[in-house]
Order: structure tokens, then sequence, then C-alpha cells
């Protein structure tokens, strides 16, 4: 039995922000079926009391203190951007029709 | 014979007596480079004329009485994922391919500090992801014992540079095996340091609770004193660990007597090749002559640890790289009428392939519905595989094993599969679910292809690991083996 369907791929393609044509979403259906059985395997264990390792340090609320400092420069900011106009950085419209 | 050949403290002495200049290092670098990186193809940018300047201007510094670090004027060859202010660092992705940083990452400022010179940037898989650097999207680095097979990865530049004496050494980054496997498989020693021991600032992150920076050498003393000039808490990475760095050089004193070593069984089972156990199984016996003793031990949840980091280093890679996005930096898609198309687009034609696999794994594995069942289980069976070693060093000093099941591969041989690809990191995996230390050093050879050693310590015992990986090393001659190019 399939574990995931097209249907799943194309939405999870959607939250990841990936365009994928018709022929990736049908590859990334076979391959993320066998990924994700193969990592069914975990069901074998019992983690009924196991608590999850997020991290393997020992380490809790790292502070410091907060003093203020000087930023990057503007202009190196945006020396990367692929377009930009007036210091900022420039996207298409956002807002719909 | 190379200056390569030559261990650090050598170059470092001939230096201080100036009976060699820092520029005859960084020529013989080039020179090297020259000859041999049309066959090897693990530079994916050079740093020449600073570099040569770098040069001159310690040559300079060479004729004064100022003090001199132990790695002044060594030539050193970075991963293309530590960033670099003014020199392109890709990732080896089409999304960063003109990426110019504009700052310098904490190991880079540490090595600068030291006094290194930049030869050029490595290459590597895509991000990191993969174990043959063939997912890297503009060239296949080879391994230099046999141009027809793969050097391993994700670091595949860094150790097939370093076994080809294009530099002295390198840094290489470590999510699941990236340094010590292609260490391995190119016959050089590759270190992993404990989670924490080195800054990841500036590391380009693929999954930041594994990730982490460590050094490739032709010697454990170079391995070392490497990871000595890059190691330390730095306040821009608030998971660098608060802990003393000890000197790791004064471990390497070449007594392991009443050492004890554990070998897990499931290291040298199902999947590891008969070449590889017989090589576990003499290095062994060379450990026992030097009065070691060990044990076999069981680390059961081991096989679990291929399923676990699967989807954690996915899920963790999934939200690492949402930054691509073709706003601030890197590529952008042409055309895009939205900015939810542009989004699209830039990154369906900016990753590659097995990039974008591991973002579709991670997604699902962390989408609604779905988070208990596979990214919370995972999290809780990597608490079980991490009680596993803590279990085994409460009697042990240190864990030792095969570094990869087989030798390296045929170029083309896995990557259709990735399946098959990802198995190829059993053995490493699961160090870095635990955040433990673990080195490769060269232990024998089949068929004319290096073979490693994996050495695995506790927490912050880096320096535990190194005197046993010195010890193997000088009693045997398989780092003095050099590939044929």
């Amino acid at each position: 039995m399939s574990r995931i369907s097209t249907d799943q791929v194309k939405h999870v393609a959607n939250l990841a922000r990936l365009a994928v044509s018709e022929e990736e979403v049908e590859k990334f259906t076979k391959q993320l079926d066998a990924i994700i059985s193969f990592a069914e395997q975990l069901n074998e264990l019992d983690t009924e009391n196991v608590e999850p390792t997020y991290h393997v340090l020992d380490l809790k609320n790292v502070l410091r203190e907060d003093i203020p400092k000087q930023g990057l420069p503007r202009e190196e900011v945006l020396k990367n951007a692929p377009e930009h106009q007036d210091g900022q950085i420039k996207v298409p419209s956002i807002l719909g029709e | 014979m190379s200056l390569f050949d030559y261990k650090v403290s050598d170059l470092h002495e001939l230096l201080h007596k100036r009976e060699l200049k820092v520029s005859d290092l960084v020529d013989e670098s080039y020179k090297r480079i020259a000859q041999v990186e049309d066959k090897v193809q693990a530079f994916l940018t050079l740093d020449e004329e600073r570099a040569r300047l770098t040069a001159k201007s310690l040559d300079e510094k060479l004729n004064t009485d100022v003090t001199k670090g132990l790695l002044f004027g060594m030539p050193i060859g970075l991963k293309d994922n530590m960033v670099t202010k003014g020199l392109r660092t890709t990732c080896a992705s089409k999304i960063l391919e003109n990426f110019d940083p504009i700052y310098d990452a904490t190991v880079v400022q540490k090595l600068q500090q030291a006094e290194t010179v930049t030869i050029g940037k490595l290459n590597m898989d895509e991000f990191a992801m993969g174990s043959s650097n063939e997912n890297s999207r503009f060239q296949k680095t080879r391994n230099p014992w046999n141009l027809e097979t793969v050097p391993g990865g994700s670091s595949g530049g860094s150790a097939a540079s370093v076994a080809a004496g294009e530099v002295l050494f390198s840094l290489g980054s470590d999510t699941g095996g990236s340094i010590r496997q292609p260490a391995a498989f190119c016959g050089v020693v590759g270190l992993k340091p404990t989670y924490g021991r080195v800054s990841r600032f500036g590391l380009v992150a693929f999954a930041s609770s594994l990730d982490q920076i460590g050094p490739i050498t032709r010697t454990v003393e170079d391995n070392a004193y490497l990871l000595q000039a890059i190691s330390g808490l730095d306040p821009m990475d608030s998971t660098s660990a608060p802990v003393e760095v000890p000197n790791f050089a004064s471990a390497l004193t070449g007594d392991v007597k009443g050492l004890k070593i554990a070998v897990p069984k499931e290291y040298l089972g199902e999947g590891v090749s008969e070449s590889v156990r017989q090589s576990v199984l003499d290095a062994l016996k060379v450990l026992e002559g030097l009065g070691a003793v060990w044990e076999e031990v069981s680390l059961p949840h081991s096989k679990y640890a291929l399923a676990t980091y699967y989807l954690l280093s996915s899920s963790e890679a999934s939200a690492n790289l949402a930054r691509f996005d073709g706003v601030r930096y890197g590529y952008r898609a042409p055309d895009a009428e939205s900015l939810m198309e542009l989004y699209k687009k830039t990154r369906a034609e900016g990753f590659g392939e097995e990039v974008k696999r591991r973002i579709m794994l991670g997604t699902f594995a962390l989408s609604s519905g779905y988070y208990d069942a596979y990214y919370k289980k995972a999290q809780q069976a990597r608490t079980l595989i991490k009680k596993d070693f803590e279990d085994v060093f409460e009697k042990y000093d240190v864990i030792v094993g095969p570094t990869t099941p087989t030798p390296a591969f045929k170029i083309g041989e896995k990557i259709d599969d990735p399946l098959t690809m990802y198995v190829n990191d059993i053995l490493t995996i699961p160090l870095n679910l635990a955040g433990l230390p673990g080195i490769s050093v060269p232990c024998g050879f089949d068929g004319g292809l290096p073979l490693g050693l994996q050495i695995i310590g506790k927490h912050f015992d880096e320096a535990t690991v190194y005197r046993t990986a010195h010890a193997f090393e000088q009693a045997t001659d398989f780092h003095k083996q050099k590939p044929r190019l």
C-alpha cells in the first residue's frame, strides 16, 4: 500500500515553496514512499516514556548582555540582493489583483 | 617528494630557521594544483592572487622577531560551505553560484589569527547532502587513488585535495559522516569534533543539531594542531560549548597501555565487507600489541540510526534552507509575476534533485498530522541511540570500528537510488545523533583503495581519540602511502 499520494506530494511541495512538474511529483511520490516505508521501522521501538532529544548538549537559555552594536553596512548587505532600489530590496507585488 | 610530505611541526621549523619561505609553500600548492587538478577537480574557487599577497606579507614578518604560531604560513583549503569575506561561497549550489559573503565564518577568522594561507574553496555535495560529491551542481571530484571512484562526501573536495597533495590540510564539515567517510575513502585523517567544540557561525547550516566543522590532514598530529586553532566558545554561536579546550597535541603520547576499547558487534555485521572487517580486526591486534584491551559490546539501537538521521536532518534542513528564497541574496528566477511564484520558481531552479528530495521529506515529517509519527518519534529514537553510547562509555574509553562498510565505490554506481546511497553512512551517523567526537585514520587497502578505522570518544574527549589514533598510526605505515597521480 502506498503511504503517500501524489496529492500529498503536491501539498508538501507547496508548503516547501517548490514548483514541481507532474513528472517530479510522480518521482517524489515513489521515492518519498520508499524512504518513509524505511523510516517506519522506528515503529518497532517502544518510546512510551522516552523524552525526545532536541539537542545533545546540556545547554539551556544561553543569554548575553544586550549591548547595542553597529549592524552591517547597508551597501554591503545590498551587494548580494538580486534586485534593489533606493536602498531597499525589491520584490514583485505582494498584493493580489 | 612534496613539501606536504612534511608535518606541520617540520615545516614550522624550516620556516623558523628561514630555510623555507611561506611563498615556497604557496607556490608548491598552486604548482601541484596546476599538475593534478584537471584529474582530481577538488576546487570550486581558487584564491591565488590574495594567497600570494598574504604569503608575501607573512614572509616579511618571517624576517622579524614577532612570535609565529605553529600554523603560521601553512596552506589550507576550505569546504565551500564556510563563508569567506570577498571570496565566493557556493555550497556547490546554483542558488549561491555568485554569492559573495560579507563576513568571515568564525573558523575563518581563527585561521587568520593563526596566519594560515587560504588556497581556495573545495567542492562538496550540494549543501553537504550526499556521500559521493556527485550532488555538486558544478563538478565531480574524483578519488586520487582511482579516478573512476568517488572521493566520498560531502567533504569530498576537502579530503581529495589533501590526499592529492594540493594543500597541506583542509577543513570539512560533518553532519552524518561528511568528514570521516571521505577521509576514509581518500586515505587521510578526518575528525568530527564533539558537537559544540567548534563554532558553527558562518557555516551554511544543513542540520543545526548535527553539523560540526573539523580538520582533514595527513597525520593525526597535524589534525590535533588544526583542531586546536579552530576550537572554543564563540559568542556568535550559542550552541558552541562553554568548556575548556585542552592541549590536544599533548595527548599524543603513543601510550595506550590499559586503554579499554569497545567494539560494537553491530559495526562488523551485515553489509560490512570482508576486507573492511579484516582491516579492523588487524587494527585491534595492533592496538592490543600496544597494551590496549578490547571487548565486543552491543549498541542495540544502531539499526535505527539511519531512519532517525534522515528524518531529523531533513526536517532541520527544510527549515534551514527556507532562507534561500531569491530575495536577499543568491539566485532569483526571472519573470516571476508574484512573490509566491518568485519563491517557488527560484527554489525549483536553484536547488538540485537531492536537496529538493530532502526538503520535501523534511517538510512532510514536520507537517501537521505527521509531526508526532515521524519527527517526534525520531527525536525519541535519538534518545535511545544516545543512551546506547552512554552505557558503553561507562566501562570503556573509546569505541572502535570501521568508518565505512566498503571502500570507495564507482562514480555513478549508487546515484540513482537514494536509499542505497544513504546506507553508506550507517557507521558514521550514530555519532552525530549522539554528538560524540570521532576520527577516521587509514587502516588498510582493498584493491588499491584506502580503508578507514573509526575511533569514537566520549563528549569533549577528543584527546583520548587522538591518543588512540596516533598510537595506531605510529605503529603502522598506511598513512605513508600516497596515490599515484
